[in-house]
């Protein structure tokens, strides 16, 4: 069983939802990556979405660009990123890794390069933005080999047999993504979210995600209880923006941030 | 032929195909693949929107209302169509072939652009669509789309970079003339890529009511074939007119190529005249050597972008490397898959031409012939110059002339130190 796999279930057992913090690698500085994924698991994050700094981030909002800009000054790469996680894993075995980010990266490294050196250093799962599974007939089977979970976003705009095809082709959990926008959009409709998670569930048997608009404790927990987890993205990034080459605020507040869901959703 | 591609991405070889088997008419596949390249590489928000675009165009393409429309349009709004013109005492100068040239500058807004702007308008409009968005680089486009959008009473929104914004002033008011609202865009690098993400996130954040409108053979299936079609008007009236004006096909095809929508425009009619030879120009820029250039054909590998795998100038990271030329509308890392496909499979040559060369091109055309070209096609012009006199004075060469020049006199006299 994947450590995502195995996670989902340990807080089904438990009664619990994920808590799925997202910071992009090398923002604001490469050197406060890993100590800050420490500091969000000891807030109460169950997994962490390691962002791939992109020149393009397409699907990004104002928020998330700007951190993939901070990234790239100090030209965080793609090996980078795999260096940080093995770095963080000679602490930290059990917290899944999901590497979030565009193709291109990827494919500049090569896939089966990637796969192998995703699975040495510890990476659990890859969220490609602008890999549908139509163009995933490539990579998914590599990245199954190597025993890595391709995740897939699911849009308020999926159609069913979208929905489909889509949890045929991944695996771990699915990522729906709450609202039309890019992320760092604000507004949120919980009992919409509601309906569409269980539309999905009632075609996937996969644990579902909600990310896109989650930013203080009450979204966390309202849409944490319709849902197996949620993904924070900009609230946290928000903070490093706000506090550059700060790490000790930096961590201070996401850590405060994320105890607070981490709180409120377990309440 | 085998559809896989190699997980170190290493090209297809496509290098041993006999040309005279290829039914060209068959790419893209069905999922909008030109060999390895193209594809529909989009976020999932934005998958139904395409899914419903390519659902309403398929529809579209063979429904004879939409087109006796579109070539309506072509006709009376256009002015389609353009002359092919014998550049008799520059072909003379140059001495060697006789270079005709399609004049495209001649059209409505004076570029090509307008060809695809129009069809794409009439689709939003049959999508019951009201609003359109579209990304500039040099401001042909953004022109092209906000007259259309105009005369068809759809709202406009054009993303421009800022530094484009900049360096192409009377068009961002030409646009303001025509009701559009033209957005700086101030991410990246703030020129045309960065305009293209941003109407992406504008597309994906408002994709119930807009139709994007993209300005070149690029983005995710079906854009790469819905623009080519729509502007291989440009090579059908070229192949006609060269048959009726000098009894014969032409030896060979020369375009401009950023996205590729002119020169794909010109040689898609002439891919099976395998002795028509075609040459699709990229900017070198300060020189191929130098790294600052816009040719992804001649100098990069493959990579995904913007909705489909292309040549990609990017790092040894996948990082997309900020392009140079002197010409807006060549200033793009990319370039639409099927030049990349052509490439590949050896049906076209690609090669590329420095700022100076089309700055020296744009001079001679305008001296001799009495005709300003834009700076982009002065890219196809100076390769003519190089080939045209390895030829014989009975062979012909057809180049594109895209666009006309006066969009661009600014640059050229800042960059000659003359003040207006």
């Amino acid at each position: 069983m994947s450590r995502i796999t195995q996670c989902f279930a340990d807080l089904n057992n438990k009664g619990k939802k994920a808590l799925i913090p997202y910071i992009t690698a090398g923002d604001s500085n490469p050197s406060i990556t890993v100590p800050l994924m420490h500091a969000m698991v000891k807030a109460g994050a169950d997994m962490i979405e390691l962002g791939i700094p992109f020149s393009d981030p397409m699907a990004d909002g104002p928020t998330i660009q700007l951190a993939c800009e901070r990234a790239l000054i100090h030209h965080t790469s793609l090996n980078n990123v795999i260096a940080m996680t093995t770095e963080f894993r000679q602490k930290d075995n059990e917290t899944p890794i999901i590497f979030m980010g565009y193709l291109n990266p990827v494919e500049a490294m090569g896939y089966q390069t990637f796969a192998d050196k995703a699975k040495a250093a510890g990476i659990d799962a890859l969220l490609t933005v602008d890999l549908p599974p139509e163009e995933s007939s490539e990579l998914v089977p590599i990245l199954n080999e190597a025993g890595i979970d391709p995740i897939y976003l699911l849009s308020p705009t999926t159609t069913d047999a979208r929905i489909k095809k889509i949890s045929d082709s991944g695996s771990g959990f699915l990522y729906y993504v709450s609202l039309k926008g890019v992320t760092g959009s604000s507004t949120l409709n919980v009992s919409e979210v509601a309906e569409r998670v269980e539309r999905i569930r009632s075609i996937a048997s996969m644990p579902v995600a909600v990310g896109f608009g989650i930013k203080d404790a009450a979204s966390a927990r309202a849409v944490s209880a319709v849902s197996d987890g949620v993904i924070v993205g900009s609230a946290i990034v928000k903070i490093i923006e706000n506090n550059i080459d700060d790490a000790d605020t930096i961590t201070h507040e996401i850590t405060a941030l994320l105890t607070s869901m981490r709180q409120a959703m377990d309440a | 032929m085998p559809s896989t591609i190699n997980n170190d991405l290493n090209r297809l070889d496509l290098s041993n195909v006999d040309l005279t088997s290829v039914d060209w008419s068959a790419f893209p596949d069905k999922q909008g693949h030109f060999g390895i390249y193209g594809g529909r590489f989009a976020p999932e928000t934005l998958m139904d929107a395409i899914e419903e675009l390519e659902i309403a165009y398929n529809h579209l393409k063979n429904d004879q209302q939409f087109q006796a429309d579109f070539d309506n349009d072509l006709r009376h709004y256009v002015g389609r169509p353009s002359p092919l013109y014998h550049a008799q005492r520059w072909s003379n100068e140059l001495g060697g072939a006789q270079i005709y040239l399609k004049r495209e500058d001649l059209n409505h807004t004076g570029a090509h652009k307008i060809n695809n702007t129009i069809g794409q308008a009439l689709l939003a409009k049959h999508m019951g669509k009201p609003r359109i968005i579209a990304e500039t680089g040099a401001g042909q486009h953004g022109v092209a789309t906000a007259t259309i959008a105009a005369r068809l009473g759809l709202e406009c929104v054009v993303y421009m970079g800022e530094v484009d914004v900049a360096r192409q002033a009377p068009n961002v008011y030409r646009m303001k003339l025509l009701g559009a609202e033209v957005r700086p865009v101030t991410s990246g690098s703030k020129t045309l890529k960065d305009a293209l993400n941003e109407a992406m996130r504008d597309w994906v954040t408002n994709v119930d009511d807009t139709f994007y409108c993209i300005g070149t053979v690029a983005g995710p299936h079906p854009y790469p074939e819905m623009v080519r079609d729509f502007q291989t008007i440009i090579g059908r009236e070229a192949k006609q007119q060269s048959l009726k004006q000098t009894g014969r096909l032409p030896d060979a095809l020369v375009a401009c190529i950023g996205g590729g929508s002119n020169a794909i425009g010109l040689f898609h009619e002439f891919l099976a005249d395998l002795d028509v030879d075609i040459y699709g120009v990229e900017a070198a820029g300060h020189g191929l050597e130098t790294g600052e250039h816009a040719a992804p054909l001649c100098t990069a590998k493959p990579g995904v972008l913007h909705g489909n795998r292309m040549y990609l100038m990017a790092d040894d990271d996948g990082q997309v490397i900020e392009p140079h030329s002197i010409s807006a509308g060549l200033d793009y890392p990319g370039v639409g898959p099927e030049h990349c496909f052509l490439k590949d499979i050896g049906r076209a040559n690609y090669v590329a031409v420095t700022d100076d060369e089309a700055m020296q091109a744009f001079h001679s055309l305008t001296r001799i012939e009495g005709i300003i070209p834009a700076l982009e096609s002065s890219h196809a012009l100076a390769y003519a110059m190089k080939l045209a006199p390895t030829m014989t004075s009975d062979q012909q060469i057809i180049v594109n002339l895209s666009g006309r020049g006066d969009k661009d006199i600014n640059t050229i006299a800042a960059r000659e130190g003359i003040k207006l």
